[in-house]
């Protein structure tokens, strides 16, 4: 049926690897009738590191961590949030509700600067700079902020196997109170500037639209979408941590236009609400932060030995900013190192509606409809299926797929 | 013969280096103007922004670089197209009045041939993005050829209203760039007509801020979008011809828009009588003009809005640009009737 379209005179554009459009490298296979898309496609797979293997063959799992937190310059809370879970999973340890709370504010100052990151990105991509310019000035106040709490603007290094590494202190809370102070201040300002703005609206609304129906077949997670009408919030859903005590709600477009359209401009009212909830979240755990330690085990060498000994699956899954991320950690009994480990980032399922959302559209709504999804291509690209043996790469189908799928869930544990 | 009058060698002498010194003087200021624009812009954006002469140092820096010729490129055409495009914008310089003088080429052509002239740059752009066999710059050559012929609507009603009405008052050529100095359109009509007036002003400044190629109508060459679009492929020498040839026609679309809508000078105003000293003083409020409809033509339009895609550039011209141009025109008319 496509061919049949396809056979008046479309030509093929590539946009990637390398395209000032995509921040990280991905190629996006177009065909195009003059300015439409007829068909689209991804391709995967160019910043491939090795980063589970890497994990995987570190001395024991507290420095894995940091190789948690580098999978994604951007997600690195959510990611090392999601792996100290999954160890702690396995080896049976419970942190202390102070190091739940103290992780709940992080994440959710991460969540606060991925997400005005990206409106800047997204910005800029429909050609409008002075508002990328405007918004990573607003930026620079979360940023700011972070350093002050966790002591570095990227890499945080806040997280230990059953706590935090650094506490949150009386004196410290003027200052955390004065930013997030600022961010109410200047909300409305950003509501204004992304909601009602003309030329915004022009390039957003009706572009880019993924079906609630489409959402849920193509599991698309996170603001995406929950943009799409999907309530799914793992903050919500499966609570963790300490999100357990303060009743998350997964934000929808509705709240503000009364409908779920699902296109680009209902993902920008998702993530300024977010902004706002997270805003709101931070200040919350300020107010109920528990007294008590920080850490289960404050002496590392008794932890590692614990770890050493710990024998089970653990799984860790957490909302980044992004959508739900996932780790899956397998310890071995007198193994200091992980057997397994395995990660699943949020835009790994992200990125199977970007044919559907970009069909039909125009290539100038290419960028900013493929940004929407807010995609990471560094935390995605961890699989590269060749087969060295017979020298060729092989594709698993759907079929395949799904057997494996269901039979690796009936091996794991009720 | 005739053209040229009765000294035929001493004119033709002056419009030799008089064409080459205009070129000169208007492309140093046209780059001087791009720079404050660019400054002008970050300062908007709340950014420090490039020194005012970063286009001369872009300019001498891609003078120094290669200039690389794509393998599927009709390679003569690919390395023609720059040439042309910058020699029909220095031409604009000649047919349009500039510092507060009379056009060095006046005599010889008037507002409709610079609308004409006014395509040839665009036209050249779209020629070597289709030489340059790149997807990308074909899609940008696409949007350009589309962009300009939606451009066109508004600006010859624009122009054609603005050349009616001064024609029912003088029996010159109305579309002289004199007659038009001589019969300035706000003191021909009463207060509906100014209104109307001001309506053709804005349909030109937007027009202005198309034939700039500038946010929110840079369709053609939209960064994130497209790579560069026509341009992607030029490098070196040819992308620098490019460069200065689409500053110089901004500066004249600019002078354009000052000649037909504030044709006025100072020196008369204040009275300075020596004509040295008027001829400075009218060149500097001829460059004061000229930044003002640059600043809201340009800059503040480019600061202001996201881009547009092609199929809204396209309605913004020729519907939304068009109606608006025609109410001006209507408005006009009708005062001329009360």
């Amino acid at each position: 049926m496509i061919q049949e379209e396809t056979k008046k005179a479309t030509y093929n554009i590539p946009v990637g690897p390398i395209h000032p459009a995509l921040k990280e490298p991905i190629r996006l296979a177009l065909s195009v009738d003059g300015e439409e898309i007829v068909d689209a496609d991804v391709f995967v797979g160019q910043v491939h590191r090795g980063i589970e293997w890497l994990g995987m063959n570190r001395n024991n799992p507290i420095q894995s961590i940091y190789i948690a937190e580098r999978i994604c310059g951007i997600c690195n809370i959510c990611h090392p949030f999601s792996f100290v879970m999954a160890v702690e999973h396995a080896a049976g340890i419970t942190p202390p509700p102070r190091a739940d709370y103290i992780r709940a504010i992080t994440a959710e100052m991460e969540r606060i600067h991925s997400h005005l990151l990206w409106a800047g990105v997204a910005a800029h991509e429909i050609g409008f700079d002075t508002v990328f310019y405007f918004t990573w000035r607003v930026r620079e106040e979360i940023m700011d902020l972070i350093e002050y709490v966790t002591g570095n603007r990227v890499t945080k290094a806040m997280f230990q196997i059953g706590g935090v590494r650094r506490d949150i202190t009386e004196e410290q809370l003027p200052r955390i109170r004065q930013s997030l102070d600022y961010y109410k201040s200047i909300y409305d300002k950003l509501e204004k500037v992304f909601l009602d703005d003309k030329t915004i609206r022009m390039r957003t609304m009706n572009v880019g639209i993924l079906k609630k129906e489409d959402a849920l077949k193509l599991l698309t997670c996170g603001p995406s979408g929950r943009a799409s009408g999907v309530p799914k919030d793992v903050r919500q859903d499966q609570p963790y941590g300490a999100y357990a005590d303060l009743g998350i709600k997964a934000m929808t477009p509705d709240m503000v236009t009364g409908t779920v359209v699902g296109d680009v401009y209902d993902r920008i009212i998702v993530r300024l609400l977010e902004v706002k909830q997270a805003v709101e979240i931070i200040e919350q755990c300020l107010e109920n932060m528990p007294p008590g330690p920080i850490l289960a085990q404050p002496k590392t060498a008794v932890l590692l030995k614990a770890l050493t000994q710990a024998e089970g699956e653990g799984l860790g899954r957490a909302e980044a900013p992004r959508g739900e991320v996932f780790h899956y950690v397998r310890m071995e009994a007198g193994q200091s190192t992980l057997a397994t480990w395995k990660v699943r980032a949020p835009t790994y399922v992200n990125l199977m509606s970007v044919p559907t959302i970009l069909k039909g559209m125009q290539i100038a709504d290419v960028p900013i409809t493929f940004a929407s999804l807010d995609p990471c291509m560094s935390c995605t690209n961890r699989v590269v299926i060749t087969d060295r043996a017979i020298s060729r790469r092989s594709v698993i189908d759907y079929e395949e797929l799904h057997r494996l799928s269901v039979e690796k869930t009936k091996e794991l544990p009720q | 013969m005739s053209l040229l009058g009765e000294n035929i060698w001493i004119n033709g002498l002056i419009i030799i280096f008089g064409s080459a010194v205009l070129v000169f003087i208007g492309g140093v200021f046209s780059m001087l103007y791009r720079g404050i624009d660019r400054k002008l812009v970050a300062h908007m954006q709340g950014r420090v922004g490039p020194p005012i002469v970063q286009p001369f140092r872009d300019v001498q820096k891609l003078m120094m670089k290669e200039s690389i010729i794509p393998d599927g490129a009709v390679s003569w055409l690919f390395k023609a197209a720059p040439f042309i495009c910058l020699i029909t914008s220095a031409l604009l310089l000649l047919y349009i009045p500039l510092f507060g003088l009379q056009a060095l080429l006046g005599g010889f052509g008037d507002a409709l041939l610079v609308v004409y002239l006014l395509i040839l740059p665009s036209l050249s752009l779209a020629v070597g993005g289709f030489a340059s066999s790149s997807p990308y710059a074909t899609v940008g050559a696409q949007r350009e050829m589309v962009a300009l012929m939606s451009l066109e609507f508004p600006l010859a009603i624009a122009i054609v209203s603005l050349g009616w009405r001064i024609g029912r008052v003088t029996t010159a050529d109305p579309f002289m760039f004199s007659t038009i100095a001589e019969h300035p359109i706000w003191s021909l009509v009463g207060p509906l007509g100014i209104v109307g007036a001001l309506i053709l002003l804005f349909t030109l400044m937007v027009v202005t801020s198309g034939k700039g190629a500038k946010v929110p109508f840079d369709a053609a060459e939209a960064e994130t979008e497209i790579a560069g679009g026509i341009l992607v492929e030029y490098s070196g020498r040819n992308l620098c011809l490019f460069y200065i040839a689409d500053i110089i026609k901004t500066f004249a679309m600019a002078s354009v828009v000052v000649a037909l809508f504030i044709p006025y000078n100072l020196s008369p105003l204040i009275g300075i009588g020596t004509p040295v000293l008027a001829g400075i003083v009218d060149g500097l409020f001829f460059l004061v003009k000229v930044l003002a409809v640059m600043f809201i033509g340009i800059s503040f339009i480019r600061t202001a809005m996201a881009r547009f895609k092609i199929s809204q550039v396209s309605w913004v011209y020729i519907i939304a640009m068009t109606l608006i141009g025609l109410v001006g025109l209507i408005l006009i008319a009708v005062d001329l009737m009360v």
